[in-house]
């Protein structure tokens, strides 16, 4: 208001100093996109090999105070887990058994350069693409859990995610197990074009049949979980659980802000705004995620797994 | 001819639109507003009608001719109460055993502050969970463009058609540019690596049959375009509504079922 105030109420006559002030307080009612520049100046500060810096306290941290939960010491700020670090703090000691392990990408489009990106990540992630898929026990009861990997493109959805999240569907649906799935993706892969909005349709298909059989879907949304990936599985849980502070949402921040040009608030597309909006069941805190699991699975009747 | 020549075409603000096809294909078209949940969304039309004595149900994402129909239909952009509002039909589609057209023709699913509150993600998943298992004959044409998740909340049909100068596509050549090359400017590269023509589609599987346009595109012969339409829409729809319900059940979930390329 105080900037076009400035701009729209200019009389007639005016006086060059009072045209200096005008000046000066439009300039100062434009927000300054200072923070971060400061960022990128800050970047020269040395950090140790062992150590990061918290992205929301900014305090330096050493790698392994974050513990296997990857919780900021100083904040309480969660970082983002790989799928392997996710499963160890999910499923049973040893319990997890991996599918589909050689499962890959080809490149559907014949994209330039999508295999060679997708080679370089395998080598530099140990995973082969962004979901790992598999079957295990949480607090006894068994299930099948799949989750994905924001590491490996940014954790999103070529034919490897869907095909392995499909099977994952249809094996429950044949074993009558429920399913787990951690969301964890920017969204459709752009590499794979048509052929990875197909795979929204394909995962969808199986959790309706899964449905239709009666069993369990839980979903577990962590940060981010955007796009494609929100249009299809991870709204389609029985049950929607989300970890706190995490970015959800369909369209881009940047997108929306540019379509209605009007800024959005910082809390929009928290999973405390999906809550507030009725599009979550609950937000659970990462170190009582096993426990809310197993008693959910519990609920359901789930089979409690015995050992031989 | 480049792949963005088609997506010119298909954007042409002259370009015929759902209404226009829903009203020279189909008889007695009665339309149904509301979501009854939110509000009625007017960038999705729908309704009942009779394609030669059957009665079907239609929907349609509706795009203006003009700016003022164009601020009203959003520039047929759904919010989600749109897609609950097709929802709501084919729910009721199903239980009168009405077989589903629907004409699609949309940039994207509305990208803004209250589409997000009121769970444009979840409308758009509901839709591709409930199509696939719909208990009726479903057969969706890209009349335009077919924008991303917002096309495909309407298009997890038994059959998937296209214009000919219609596109298809994961998101626009200009979002493509931008996100893979931080440069909105080279949609016209994109759009000729993304395979997003009705040809491109046809050949890779995605579809099963294009509806030729007269050259430079079908606003210029609608009735050639729109006639040929409706007599493939009738053949189809004899095929399916053959077909008993588990059969057709099992081809849809298998149509989709397929797409994927990978190795192991």
């Amino acid at each position: 208001m105080k900037l076009l105030d400035n701009i729209k109420n200019i009389p007639d006559k005016i006086s060059v100093d009072t045209l200096k002030e005008r000046a000066v307080a439009i300039k100062n009612a434009i927000p300054k996109p200072t923070a971060r520049k400061e960022k990128k100046e800050e970047k020269k500060e040395e950090i140790p090999s062992d150590s990061l810096k918290c992205p929301s306290c900014e305090k330096i941290i050493e790698k392994k105070a974050l513990g296997k939960l990857k919780i900021c010491p100083e904040c309480g700020k969660l970082f983002r887990m790989n799928a392997k670090d996710r499963i160890k703090i999910i499923a049973d000691k040893d319990s997890f058994k991996e599918m589909d392990i050689n499962m890959e990408a080809d490149n559907p489009l014949n994209f330039p350069d999508y295999s060679a990106k997708i080679k370089g990540l395998q080598e530099k992630t140990g995973l082969k693409d962004a979901v790992k898929t598999g079957i295990c026990t949480i607090g006894g009861y068994k299930c099948l859990i799949g989750v994905m990997d924001s590491g490996f493109m940014m954790g999103s959805m070529g034919s490897v995610v869907g095909e392995k999240l499909t099977r994952l569907f249809e094996y429950g649906t044949e074993h009558k197990l429920p399913v787990v799935i951690f969301t964890c993706s920017g969204g459709a892969r752009m590499q794979e074009g048509i052929v990875s909005l197909m795979q929204m349709a394909k995962v969808s298909a199986a959790v309706a049949k899964h449905s239709e059989a009666g069993q369990l879907y839980v979903t577990v949304l962590t940060d981010p979980t955007t796009g494609g990936v929100t249009a299809s599985f991870a709204m389609l849980g029985d049950i929607i659980l989300a970890e706190p502070k995490t970015l959800i949402g369909f369209a881009g921040r940047r997108v929306i802000e540019q379509t209605i040009k009007q800024k959005l608030p910082d809390e929009f597309q928290t999973s405390e705004f999906l809550l507030e909006h009725g599009f979550v069941d609950a937000i659970v805190e990462r170190e009582k995620l096993q426990d809310t699991l197993a008693t959910i699975l519990k609920l359901h009747n789930c089979k409690k797994e015995v050992e031989e | 001819m480049p792949a963005y020549d088609n997506v010119r075409i298909a954007r042409k603000i002259t370009r015929p639109t759902a209404l226009d096809y829903i009203e020279h294909i189909f008889e007695d078209f009665v339309e149904l507003h509301g979501d009854r949940n939110f509000r009625d969304d007017k960038a999705v039309v729908g309704g009942i009608a009779s394609l030669n004595g059957i009665p079907v149900t239609v929907l349609g994402v509706q795009k203006g001719k003009t700016m003022e129909e164009n601020i009203e239909r959003n520039f047929g952009q759904p919010h989600p109460e749109g897609y609950r509002k097709a929802l709501r039909l084919m729910y009721q589609a199903e239980k009168f055993h009405r077989p589903i057209i629907n004409f699609i023709n949309t940039s994207g699913a509305y990208p803004g502050l209250g589409a997000e509150e009121r769970g444009q993600g979840e409308a758009i998943a509901r839709n591709l969970m409930v199509m696939a298992n719909l208990k009726t004959p479903t057969i969706s044409v890209i009349i335009g463009e077919g924008g991303s998740g917002g096309a495909l909340a309407l298009a997890v049909t038994d059959r998937v058609w296209m214009l000919e100068n219609s596109v298809y596509a994961v998101l626009s050549p200009e979002g493509f540019a931008s996100i893979l090359w931080k440069d909105a400017k080279r949609a016209e590269e994109a759009a000729d690596l993304m395979k997003i023509t009705a040809a491109d589609l046809l050949e890779m599987g995605i579809i099963e049959k294009v509806i030729k346009e007269v050259d430079g595109g079908c606003q210029n012969d609608f009735g050639f375009t729109a006639n040929l339409m409706k007599a493939k829409l009738e053949t189809e729809l004899e095929i399916l509504m053959s077909k008993d319900i588990d059969t057709l059940l099992k081809e849809r979930y298998d149509r989709f079922r397929g797409f994927g390329v990978f190795k192991e």
